[in-house]
């Protein structure tokens, strides 16, 4: 189990980002994370996978733990090595690495069985397979957020956080990390959703949470969360009682304008 | 013709050591964003070095053999040195302005300068090698074997560093780093050991070039200026390109020769010591063309 409890983040000593937020991803469970902008998802990540420190953050009180294991002051690497590997936003694959070497890196904790890992992310991912000696920086979006996620599972990771894996991808690509996500989550790795597509997300979770403003203000049964009238509102775009057809339309609203902000 | 040849040899040879400082130089600006100015020093420390041991081997040994023997020895002990300043005053200033942790190496490199002086003593000291000034004939062309040797080692490190890079997992992890740091975090890498290696690197590469200019004349406490070259040597390469590195050292050892051969006899207007400021003309004009370099990539990244 990964852990956070009362998590107080704070930014260069003032901003405070998180303000108490605890959370549970099981062992073999997909839980799902959404908040508009600014929420704090992606500091609760960084806080989880020790990257808060190159961001002048730090964890001000609680705690972060791996099967209750003390984990939030450890270093990223140290964090990596147990298990722990998060896909940050944005994709941020190594552009002038081919997609081989990319891999390679995502192995780095992991040498001796890289062999192995190849295949299996190229089997997770067989257009990565082909273009295994293109340069990164040539992949389409879809494909660069594949050779992301394809690279942290390079070290076969127990807990697999992803940071908005869909941002600005096509339906069909959208729906092709659905499926990845759920395939890895049967292959063992637990995983950490943070979405703004609600929709894709609560339909492969177990659990999710929504935060605002640095704390958790629902923590459901994904099925429930589904069904519970403020997140169809906020996030699914959905007014009690209206149909699936005009929703899709403002979620894709609500997700382009969620990138030009960005 | 075959002076014009043979100059252009002696300058690849003196470019060979340029090169090589150039890319310790630019080893550790791709990995922390910071020139180290400690590079001189680390040439002096690491000549002097193979100044020391050189005698304690060359009596048993064939003296070609003895020669890079030594080398390699004061090689690690020079990226021992580097290793011990990047943890000690480079490490803790992580996260400072660039010119901020420049200016410290900058205090290192007076430090270390001073001390290693102390082990020079006043006259130059030999590192002794079959070589010296002797000439050999190559193709028509006579060239000091000095400079075909220096040649060769830059030809042995550049491959060594292409291997290293493209194939071995601290390689690929110090591309990675350079490229984003938090992504590589991610990975697992430790950034601090990339720091820590790159020094060890420039450290290391500073030491042989040193030992190759010293096969001539020695060492002398006044040999650190020549490292001093490979700054207009990366600027005209790239800062952040070890291929610009490579080119630009070369090229700077090159015109220097050129200009220091016929300077006189075709503008003798531009003064006698015209060759001395002919690399940072080259990289003037250079900059003009291409204001990155011939390498260079436009973003400059920094810590
Ligand atoms: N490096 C930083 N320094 C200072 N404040 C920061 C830093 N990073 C984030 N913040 C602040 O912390 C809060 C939470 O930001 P965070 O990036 O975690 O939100 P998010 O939920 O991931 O948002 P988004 O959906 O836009 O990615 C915001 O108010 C943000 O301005
Ligand atoms: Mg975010």
């Amino acid at each position: 189990m990964l852990s956070a409890r009362n998590l107080e983040v704070v930014y260069d000593d003032v901003v405070l980002a998180l303000r108490g937020v605890s959370i549970d991803v099981p062992e073999d469970g997909i839980v799902a994370l959404l908040g508009s902008n600014g929420a704090g998802k992606t500091t609760l990540l960084r806080a989880l996978t020790g990257l808060l420190d190159i961001h002048q953050g730090e964890v001000a009180k609680g705690r972060v733990t791996l099967d209750d294991q003390p984990i939030h002051r450890m270093s990223p690497e140290r964090v990596v090595r147990h298990g722990v590997r998060q896909v940050l936003e944005g994709r941020r694959v190594f552009v002038e690495l081919n997609v081989e070497e990319n891999l390679k890196v995502g192995a780095h904790t992991a040498r001796s069985r890289m062999a192995d890992n190849l295949e299996r992310v190229y089997a997770l991912f067989p257009v990565l397979g082909d273009r295994r000696a293109a340069t990164a920086g040539y992949l389409s979006g879809g494909e660069q957020q594949m050779l992301a996620i394809g690279r942290a599972m390079m070290s076969e990771p127990r807990y697999l956080l992803l940071d908005e894996p869909t941002l600005g991808l096509a339906p069909k690509m959208v729906e092709n990390i659905r499926d990845v996500v759920l395939e890895i989550n049967k292959g063992g790795t637990a995983v950490l959703l943070v979405e703004q597509n609600a929709t894709m997300a609560l339909s492969i979770a177990h659990h999710g949470y929504v935060m605002e403003t640095g704390r958790v203000v629902l923590d459901k049964p994904a099925a429930a969360l589904l069904n519970d009238d403020d997140v169809r509102e906020f996030y699914l775009g959905l007014h009690p009682g209206e149909d699936g057809r005009k929703s899709f339309r403002d979620t894709k609203h609500y997700r382009r304008k969620k990138r030009w902000s960005a | 013709m075959t002076q014009f040849l043979e100059v252009v040899l002696r300058g690849l040879g003196s470019g060979s050591i340029y090169a090589l400082l150039a890319l310790g130089f630019v080893i550790i600006y791709k990995s922390t964003g910071v020139i180290s100015f400690a590079q001189p020093a680390m040439m002096l420390t690491g000549a002097t070095i193979t100044s020391y041991v050189g005698p304690a081997l060359g009596v048993m040994l064939f003296t070609g053999f003895s020669f890079f023997v030594s080398v390699a020895v004061a090689a690690l002990l020079t990226a021992v040195l580097a290793l011990v300043i990047e943890r000690g005053a480079i490490r803790p200033m992580v996260g400072r302005p660039a010119f901020v942790v420049a200016i410290i190496t900058i205090g290192i490199d007076i430090v270390v300068r001073v001390v290693t002086s102390g082990f020079i003593g006043l006259g130059a000291r030999n590192i002794p090698n079959p070589w010296g000034l002797e000439r050999v004939e190559l193709a028509g062309l006579r060239v000091q074997e000095r400079h075909l040797v220096s040649l060769a080692t830059l030809a042995l490190v550049v491959a060594v560093l292409f291997w290293f890079y493209r194939y071995t997992r601290h390689g690929l992890a110090m591309r990675a780093a350079a490229f984003d740091q938090e992504a590589a975090l991610t990975q697992g890498v430790s950034v601090g050991s990339v720091f820590a290696l790159s020094w060890a690197m420039a450290g290391a590469l500073a030491a042989v070039a040193g030992s190759l200019l010293a096969i001539s004349a020695g060492v002398d406490r006044q040999i650190w200026i020549v490292a001093l070259v490979a700054l207009p040597a990366i600027i005209l390469g790239g800062l952040d390109s070890l291929e610009g590195a490579v080119v630009g050292g070369l090229a700077v050892g090159v015109v220097e020769a050129l200009v220091g051969t016929y300077q006189r006899d075709y503008a003798p207007w531009l003064g006698d010591n015209f060759a001395v400021v002919s690399p940072y003309v080259l990289m003037l004009l250079v900059l003009l063309a291409k204001p990155y370099g011939i390498f260079g990539t436009p973003e400059v990244r920094r810590v």
